[in-house]
């Protein structure tokens, strides 16, 4: 488990003193993966220090796996360390040393014996899925590849937890996805709590099972995903799912904004509407999508504002939120945390 | 009056085995003594392994002391010292001493340039899986290093060839002491050209072999 209370951090002293982090709190529990998402200069990465313990706390506690790393003296630090595996941007891997030398670094340093450090590294890599790339150097290695044995590197000493310092930024699509289901994987199969710093909604979107939104060192909004994403009014769960564009209105109709998640909502809802209620439904914009591991929905539908009553009754025995959009204000992506992602990704 | 082809060689030969000489002893010095105060020059500095604005002010100041003096001043200033620590002042060992002194702080900035070249991020990375300050510098830090590290090394040596060139002048012995008590102090233009081609073949394999090293290395 990876626990963060009140965490400050500042950088300097006196007038020349730089706040970083405010009053930070986050909680991830085993088995699961905490997502910490935030433009840059957020303050993302000096969280990630200060968990891995490259960095000292100003205030505030962090727990790492059941233990409170806060005030470790200097010489406690370094076994400390050793119960979290980081993994970095682009793997920062040692250019000069074979996939299977660079896996085995941390053995080496704790001290195992050849014989235990050959037979882990292989478990390692195997693991990963490159058992045949043992002694390829990562110039020879895509960066999708370098990337795992960065994770197989991370989880040589068995950590309990596992640090991702924008461990996907930098990969195309498909590396990106390999290296998600990996960590996906290793969540469940090594009950790993894993924090996940990213800039990339679609990196939550695929294997967060919580989020937490920072902004200027603040933590602005935090949850489970599938909560944040059923909260029509959750600037985290319109940046996960953010609203389609909504084609034109008709005349006459009134426009409603819908909202779901979750199993109970059954998949042919639209055209139950029409079959069961006999609701005329115009479609203006639509989005489904699996986020984490459940249907998500947005939509936004035109009726008769005759019929306004007969919908939200419909809607709301299988668990759709829906709210009325005012004419002149159609849902549209100009949330200040749509602009504050989309600034970050670009 | 110049001396004879044949006669040539037994001047020679002597001389190339005293700047061997010199030129191994004074490395090894100024690698052991060089590489350490290059570690600490890189790693004192902000965001390295142990940041030390004071440490890093003061190493920095007395290595460019160090570095400021032309050779051949530095040479002649420090003869009390040479005198103490070498028990003379002429000779392969009195020239010893202020080349290792000369050869340290130059050895020291290029050890200490050639870390800059390793990306924060691997020191990091060794950090991070539980290395030990020692470890991260020995394993991550010098090994990632060590094509740049063998570039400087190849430049150091044909450094210290100058510096024992020059240290002939005053007594040392080697092709520099040739040069000048030969050459130019008897217009023996034999002996003068065959210490400049000796120099120049001497530099070349330095320079030849080197970078093959470099590129063994680099992968």
């Amino acid at each position: 488990m990876i626990r963060v209370e009140k965490l400050q951090k500042t950088f300097g002293t006196g007038t020349r003193a730089r706040p970083v982090l405010h009053e930070v709190d986050l909680d991830i529990a085993q088995g699961t993966i905490g997502a910490v998402v935030g433009p840059s200069g957020a303050g993302k990465s000096t969280l990630a220090r200060c968990v891995n313990l490259l960095e000292r706390p100003t205030s505030g506690r962090v727990w790492v796996a059941g233990t409170d790393v806060t005030d470790l003296p200097e010489r406690e630090l370094r076994p400390a360390r050793r119960a979290i595996g980081t993994v970095f941007q682009s793997a920062n891997l040692l250019r000069r040393r074979t996939a299977a030398e660079n896996v085995a670094m941390p053995l080496r340093y704790l001290g195992v014996t050849a014989r235990d450090e050959k037979r882990r590294v292989a478990e390692l890599l195997e693991r990963v899925g490159l058992a045949d790339r043992a002694d390829y150097y990562p110039a020879q290695l895509s960066g999708g590849q370098r990337q795992r044995v960065g994770i197989a590197r991370a989880l040589a000493l068995r950590p309990k937890v596992l640090l991702s310092d924008e461990a996907t930024s930098g990969l195309d699509p498909v590396a990106t996805r390999s290296v998600l289901a990996l960590l996906r994987e290793l969540r469940t199969d090594l009950d790993l709590a894993i924090l996940l710093i990213t800039h990339e909604m679609e990196v939550v979107r695929e294997v967060a099972d919580t989020a937490a939104l920072l902004r200027e060192g603040r933590v602005v909004e935090s949850g489970p995903v599938d909560r944040l994403v059923a909260d029509p009014h959750s600037a985290l769960g319109n940046a996960l799912l953010p609203d389609r564009p909504v084609s034109p209105n008709r005349q006459g109709l009134g426009t409603w904004r819908l909202t779901y998640q979750g199993q109970a909502v059954p998949t042919d809802w639209l055209t139950r509407l029409g079959a069961d209620h006999g609701l005329d439904v115009h479609v203006l914009s639509a989005t489904v999508e699996e986020i984490a591991g459940r249907a998500a929905g947005r939509a936004t539908v035109a009726v008769g504002h005759d019929r306004a009553d007969e919908l939200t009754s419909a809607l709301a025995g299988w668990g759709i939120h829906a709210e009325p959009v005012p004419l002149e204000r159609t849902p549209s992506t100009d949330e200040p945390v749509r602009e504050a992602v989309t600034e970050a990704v670009a | 009056m110049s001396t004879e082809l044949d006669q040539l060689w037994p001047l020679l030969f002597p001389a190339i085995g005293q700047t061997l000489q010199m030129v191994v002893a004074v490395m090894l010095i100024v690698v052991a003594v060089g590489t350490p105060v290059g570690v600490v020059l890189h790693n004192a500095s902000p965001g390295a392994l142990f940041p030390h604005r004071a440490l890093r002010a003061a190493l920095s100041w007395v290595v460019n002391l160090g570095r400021s003096l032309p050779f051949l001043i530095l040479m002649a200033a420090i003869i009390p010292f040479t005198r103490y620590v070498a028990g003379t002042t002429i000779g392969v060992s009195a020239a010893i001493v202020p080349m290792s002194l000369a050869g340290i702080p130059y050895f020291a900035r290029l050890v200490e340039t050639a870390l800059r070249e390793v990306p924060r991020e691997a020191t990091e990375a060794g950090r991070a899986a539980g290395g030990s300050r020692l470890q991260v510098i020995v394993s991550v830090q010098l090994a990632e290093a060590l094509p740049a590290l063998a570039g400087s090394l190849t430049i150091a040596i044909v450094g210290m060839l100058e510096f024992s060139a020059i240290a002939g002048t005053i007594g040392a012995g080697g092709i520099g002491y040739l040069a000048i008590s030969y050459g130019y102090e008897r217009f023996d233009t034999t002996v003068m050209a065959a210490t400049i081609v000796t120099l120049i073949v001497m530099v070349q394999l330095i320079q030849f072999t080197g970078d093959r090293v470099v590129r063994r290395l680099a992968h």
